[in-house]
């Protein structure tokens, strides 16, 4: 038998109070494609964070190609051939998207000073292979979580690596450039490279992987081919009881409550109109940036609109500001929670009552104990996981901070609700739980808005499903009519060929 | 999560427990340098000396509280200094030449801080310009403003009211004066951070100004009225500062800006923003003046006296540092358990 390429043996990890990993062991082979998987804060990021030099461990071995090794810090990661896409996209938004991605290694002329063509040019070729358009000399800030997430893509691809570890690296694309990624994925992997990939989304799991470990609550639970797997056995090693999936209530849907018109931005999208009623989620589909993002952000007052309007209530409505949305009944999740949705350094308490602050004390001085209360009460519907709702934020896992963004949301009890990529790095246990609530705050009447990149989630959530290419409204599809490949299709601008009033089971 | 409690003995426990908050490294710091002080010169421990130290001390402290607010917004003050000299100079001016009760020439000093705050804060918000660059500018018109009035002369304790400057030294029931100033106002901006929902804001803009904007808060309105805030506390301190030295000159408070700041920081505010108390940089203004105070009452060489007094700060600054560093150790090791 082939020594391993990667071995782990006996990892333990504490944090202060938390055991994030207690004595697992992992075993990557060269030229397997191997899933790690587990719920939020199972522990995967801090593995891939202690493989790539980022954490010490506090006891157990790291082997490379049966070779026994340190990783003091993440330049010896980098220069053992282990490169590492982590799961929250860490880039130097005033430098440009080339500069980023050779950062520590910039190309250079025969007077050792950087090559800036040679730069653009071998990372215009990084996102030629993946199949997307980016401009490389731009800088990175004001970009998607998309974009953001494949430049890490790129820097990864960047190296000549030994061990590729992917951290939940599809949570914010869309299917087209998962395509893209998986297929480079693959070849990366016959060519003899160790592949870690993490992610909530199961069916890429399967899709992409030879085989598959499980952690739960930082412990090692079990490896198997996935070919011996299903989503089910797989789900219940993850969180160790039967979850059922998607959970839609029937609502009844009301009068409008949300109307746009015409509506148009400087650049993200043209000539968007539609209605969302009462007790309706309506699914925003389509491709990274075909201008889901944008409608939020002027509809939640955050960008200006250049033409068209927007009606609550059918009185007409332009919002200079978030806080004038806000009083209006509009609450917005954003994608990009470090950046937007979560104030880092406060406390779960401190984030979630910030935005009702003035509900929840109408007087000047706050109450400790009502904040407290609040918090436990929406943190604990969502199952965070924490030591406590005094925890700060930034110690939380991924999945349990996007969490915390909802139950902060949840608790201003809007009249209209944007969700934009709600679900992305959430666990199946609270994905499911997400979805019930987001069923339940509809059938209370909410009109909401959710964008997602997840196909099947928003199959499953949606009453009516808004497909958005290039800007413009492609198509509009009913829940009944709805399948993966219609909505595939007018995300890439081509139109079903089919009689009009046949459902979608004509496309194949 | 309740922290643990520090271990071992009682030394450690106490080093852990300093290293918890940098109040408490600051008060048990200034203990220490009071006893050691005392013994090389006992006049430092004399009631008169005292007095002085704290009444400049306050004068500094209250600037520091309004440098606090700007510096945990992530913004910065430069111009808190010349506001100081001019409203010194102003209420000494207006003393001298017109007939107004001191109290009132008092309230329009205030009235002044603030209207300068209220000018910096607009030019900020408005034209969305770094604080650094437009309190840099305000800075010198401030003090170009104190030169126009004041025509080359200087206003001296003679032109003011008999026994104003000796309110510098009054006491009720032995606290001076001063001191109950800086007290009541580091008590009520503590209590506006700590207990209102404008505190949480001032904080949310400093750590993250996007996701604040997101969730609804105002954050130029909040940079702007902190702005106004530091002026007006300015203001106060112009005052306080007229009163202490009788004699103002145009060039009055010139580089205080550099001790306000560094109160700020020696006091735990973080310059990045999003952290720390007013207490802290109040506090931080008391351990600088005393430093100031002993450096002068040990009769050290002059030409030593600044180089002493900067690494002073760092010493204080960097065993704070390493104190709460071993206090997450503690914790770590004891969680562990
Ligand atoms: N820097 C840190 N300080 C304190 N605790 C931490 C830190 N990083 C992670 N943790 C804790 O360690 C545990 C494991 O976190 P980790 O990020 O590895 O989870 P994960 O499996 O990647 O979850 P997710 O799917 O949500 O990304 C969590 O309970 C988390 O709160
Ligand atoms: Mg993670």
């Amino acid at each position: 038998m082939t020594t391993a390429r990667l071995q782990l043996t006996g990892i333990s990890k504490r944090f202060a109070a938390t055991a994030a990993l207690a004595d697992v062991s992992l075993e990557l082979l060269a030229g397997e494609i191997h899933a790690l998987v587990g719920e939020n804060g199972a522990g995967k990021s801090t593995l891939v964070k202690v493989i790539a030099g980022v954490h010490q461990p506090d006891a157990g071995e790291i082997r490379l190609d049966g070779e026994l090794i340190t990783v003091p810090n993440p330049a010896a990661a980098r220069e053992r051939g282990i490169a590492v896409v982590h799961q929250e996209p860490r880039l130097f938004p005033d430098l440009s998207v080339a500069e980023n991605i050779f950062l520590i290694a910039p190309p250079t002329d025969r007077f050792h000073t950087i090559s800036w063509g040679e730069m653009r040019r071998r990372a215009a070729e990084l996102f030629e292979q993946l199949d997307v358009r980016i401009d490389v000399a731009a800088p990175v800030r004001g970009l998607s979580m998309a974009d953001q997430q494949l430049i890490e893509i790129a820097k990864a691809l960047a190296i000549e690596a030994r061990v590729l570890i992917l951290d939940e690296p599809t949570a914010s694309l869309s299917s087209h450039e998962v395509e893209r990624l998986f297929t480079i994925v693959r070849r990366t992997s016959e060519r003899g490279v160790a592949v870690l990939f993490v992610s909530h989304r199961l069916d890429e799991v399967f899709e992409l992987c030879d085989r598959a470990t499980v952690f739960r609550d930082g412990r090692y639970v079990t490896t198997a081919p996935t070919s011996e797997l299903t989503t089910a056995s797989l789900v219940r090693f993850m969180v160790g009881r039967e979850v059922s999936l998607f959970p839609k209530e029937a609502t009844t849907v009301g009068a409008p409550i949300l109307e746009v018109r015409n509506l148009s931005d400087a650049s993200g999208f043209r000539d968007v109109s539609f209605t969302v009623r009462a007790g309706e989620i309506l699914g925003l589909a389509g491709l990274v940036g075909a201008g889901r993002t944008e409608i939020a952000r002027v509809l939640f007052g955050i960008e200006p609109r250049t033409a068209g309007e927007v009606l609550l209530d059918g009185r007409p409505v332009e919002f200079r500001s978030p806080s004038e949305a806000l009083r209006a009944g509009v609450a917005y999740v954003p994608e990009d929670r470090h950046q937007d949705g979560l104030v880092l350094d406060f406390s779960i308490t401190n984030n979630i009552t910030l935005p009702i602050l003035g509900r929840l004390f109408p007087r000047l001085f706050l109450r400790a104990r009502t904040e407290v209360e609040v918090a436990t009460q929406f943190s604990e519907r969502l199952r965070v996981r924490m030591t406590g709702v005094d925890q700060a934020v930034k110690a939380l896992s991924g999945g349990n901070q996007q969490k915390v963004v909802i139950a902060k949301w949840l608790a201003a009890r809007p009249r209209v609700l944007i969700l934009d990529e709600p679900t992305r790095g959430v666990d199946i246990g609270a994905k499911v739980e997400v979805h019930r609530i987001v069923s339940e705050l509809a059938a209370s009447g909410l009109a909401i808005i959710m964008i997602s990149s997840d196909l099947p989630e928003v199959l499953a959530m949606s009453d009516r499903i808004l497909v958005l290419h290039e800007g413009r409204i492609s198509e509009e599809i009913p829940r009944a009519d709805a399948t993966e490949e219609r909505v595939m299709f007018a995300a890439t601008g081509q139109r079903v060929q089919a009689p009009a009033g046949t459902g979608a089971s004509s496309v194949h | 999560m309740s922290a643990p409690q520090p271990q071992g003995g009682p030394v450690a426990r106490v080093l852990g427990l300093l290293g918890r908050s940098r109040e408490l490294t600051l008060v048990a710091l200034m203990l220490v340098m009071g006893a050691l002080v005392t013994l090389g010169a006992p006049q430092f421990i004399s009631v008169s000396n005292l007095n002085q130290v704290t009444a400049m001390a306050a004068i500094i402290a209250i600037a520091a509280v309004g440098e606090a607010l700007t510096v945990m917004t992530k913004n910065i003050d430069l111009s808190v200094e010349s506001t100081i000299g001019l409203v010194a100079f102003l209420v000494g001016v207006i003393l001298r030449e017109h007939d107004l009760p001191v109290p009132a020439a008092w309230l329009v000093g205030v009235g002044v801080g603030l209207l300068l705050g209220i000018a910096n804060g607009a030019v900020i918000t408005i034209f969305r310009i770094p604080s650094i660059v437009v309190t840099l500018g305000t800075l010198s018109i401030f003090r170009g403003v104190v030169f126009i009035l004041a025509g080359g002369k200087e206003v001296n304790l003679v032109d003011l009211p008999p026994g104003y400057a000796d309110l510098a030294t009054d006491s009720v029931l032995g606290v001076p004066v001063f001191v109950i100033v800086a007290v009541v106002i580091v008590a009520a901006v503590g209590l506006l951070l700590w207990k209102t929902k404008f505190g949480r804001q001032i904080y949310a803009v400093g750590s993250n100004e996007e996701a604040a904007a997101i969730m609804g808060i105002r954050s130029r309105t909040v940079t702007f009225t902190v702005f106004a805030m530091c002026g007006a506390l300015g203001g106060v301190a112009g005052v306080m500062w007229g009163i202490y030295f009788g004699t103002i000159y145009a060039t009055s408070a010139s580089g205080l800006v550099l001790q306000i700041v560094a109160a700020v920081v020696v006091g735990g505010v973080t310059i990045s923003g999003g952290a720390g108390t007013v207490v802290g940089a109040a506090l931080g203004a008391l351990f600088l003046a005393l430093i100031n105070n002993a450096l002068l009452v040990l009769q050290l060489p002059q030409e030593l006296l600044q180089a002493i007094y900067g690494a002073v700060i760092l010493v204080a600054v960097s065993a704070d540092a390493l104190l709460s560093q071993r206090q997450r150790r503690l914790a770590a090791r004891e969680a562990r358990r």
